[in-house]
């Protein structure tokens, strides 16, 4: 039977705990706002990107280019997307374990995998187990720039230019809403076809320079980066999302056990008390006696 | 809209940075300087990094454009670019540094990516212009 003493302690120790998940879950959801609000905020530019390109797939240049362009498959790159930091429930685990089932499958079918990796958590993981990596991009979440993405885009591309690669598949958490997230895979190159869209005003006639086939080929590497930096942003607002779930119930765990340790200290006290009555009334028993 | 206006849009991916009526716009194409009244031709190119520049009754404002798409209306100017910084945004001592940066790894380490970091002074050379040009008023 545990001591009053130990009992006290334990509630005191719980209940810093629960202090501690409190707070995290605010933070979480404060960045959780924040990283809603920077998805809010590209998709305009995404969007108009999109129509453009559309608009000027139009005609021959939209098979044209070699990111569009399928060809066989035999060395297949896979970017996985994790989180830097832990305490996020299962938000690691279920990206780690897809990607871990998709790799081995297309190891099985005969395709060469690279991997490539965003966040500590993906790179631990593989490190321990002695799986090689490509590249590791660390220490970007929480402040992800466009910059970054173009980063990662530019040796994407750049690998699939000169054939190192011929498919590069993302896996990251997708954003569905604040309590739930969806593990995706998705096909990032060769890009899915532009849909070509008739010039809605037929009227103007666009005076491009220096060649609309040009600068379609300019923006066809900028849709590349858009879905890197939206991966990214996705996977950061799921990040955030998945901590202030796991930090709301860590919160009311702690909570449920602060109850039930006081109930267990109250019981311990009134035992205790009875305990020294019982003594007493022996005492004054004896003595009359 | 209003006569004799054109309507200039900035969009990056940190969100729209722009989205006014002017009386005249001024940018760098990949082909050169362009200036865009009302009523121009239809008319689309690329960015380079540069001034884009617009003017507003007697009021001018400068932007620096880190490499953007435009698309030219008759009254509109659709500006996509990675990044856009107004004039008065712009941290000059960063930029400066930056480019000290930049130098630095030309003179000194040999295997260094030039493109980028020619890209890195010429990003920092062109927001010191950006700054000057707003000065110049």
């Amino acid at each position: 039977m545990a001591t009053l003493r130990d009992i006290k302690r334990r509630i005191k120790a719980v209940e810093s705990t629960s202090k501690i998940t409190k707070a995290m879950k605010m933070v979480s959801a404060a960045k959780f706002r924040k990283a809603q609000q920077r998805m809010l905020e590209m998709r305009p530019y995404a969007e108009r990107m999109n129509g453009i390109l559309s608009s000027l797939a139009s005609g021959a240049e939209g098979e044209t280019h070699p990111l569009l362009m399928v060809r066989p498959r035999r060395n297949i790159e896979v970017l996985v997307m994790t989180s830097d930091r832990g305490l996020c429930g299962a938000f690691n685990t279920n990206i780690m374990k897809t990607a871990t089932r998709h790799i081995d499958e297309l190891r099985r079918e005969g395709y060469e995998v690279t991997i490539d990796v965003v966040g500590r958590k993906a790179r631990d993981y593989y490190k321990r187990r002695g799986i090689e990596m490509r590249k590791a991009w660390t220490g970007i979440a929480g402040k992800i720039s466009y910059a970054n993405a173009q980063e990662m885009a530019a040796e994407i591309i750049e690998n699939y230019t000169n054939e190192t690669t011929d498919e590069v598949v993302l896996i990251f958490n997708e954003f569905k809403s604040a309590i739930a997230q969806q593990v995706v895979i998705s096909r990032l190159l060769p890009l899915a076809p532009i849909q070509a869209v008739e010039e809605t005003l037929p009227i103007y006639n666009f005076i491009y320079e220096p060649s609309k086939q040009e600068i379609f080929s300019r923006l066809v590497p900028k849709n590349v980066e858009i879905q890197i930096f939206r991966a990214l942003l996705e996977s950061q607002a799921s990040e955030e999302a998945a901590r202030m779930a796991a930090m709301e119930n860590a919160t009311r765990a702690a909570n449920d056990m602060i109850g039930s340790l006081t109930l267990q200290f109250n019981k311990a006290r009134q035992a205790s008390i009875t305990k020294e009555l019982m003594d007493i009334v022996g005492g004054v028993e004896a003595m009359k006696g | 809209m209003a006569e004799g206006k054109v309507l200039l849009e900035i969009v990056t991916p940190q969100g729209l940075v722009f989205s006014e009526e002017v009386d005249e716009v001024t940018a760098t194409g990949s082909e050169g300087e362009f200036g865009v009244l009302p009523g121009h031709v239809p008319f689309v190119t690329t960015l380079k990094i540069g001034v884009l520049a617009c003017k507003k009754g007697s009021e001018s404002k400068y932007f620096f454009v880190n490499w953007g798409y435009a698309e030219v209306g008759a009254e509109k100017v659709m500006i996509l670019a990675d990044s856009a910084e107004r004039s008065e945004d712009i941290d000059l001592d960063r930029a400066m540094a930056a480019k000290k940066r930049a130098e630095e790894r030309l003179k000194h380490a040999e295997n260094v990516d030039f493109a980028r970091a020619e890209a890195a002074i010429e990003r920092a050379v062109m927001r010191s212009q950006v700054v000057e040009s707003r000065r110049g008023k």
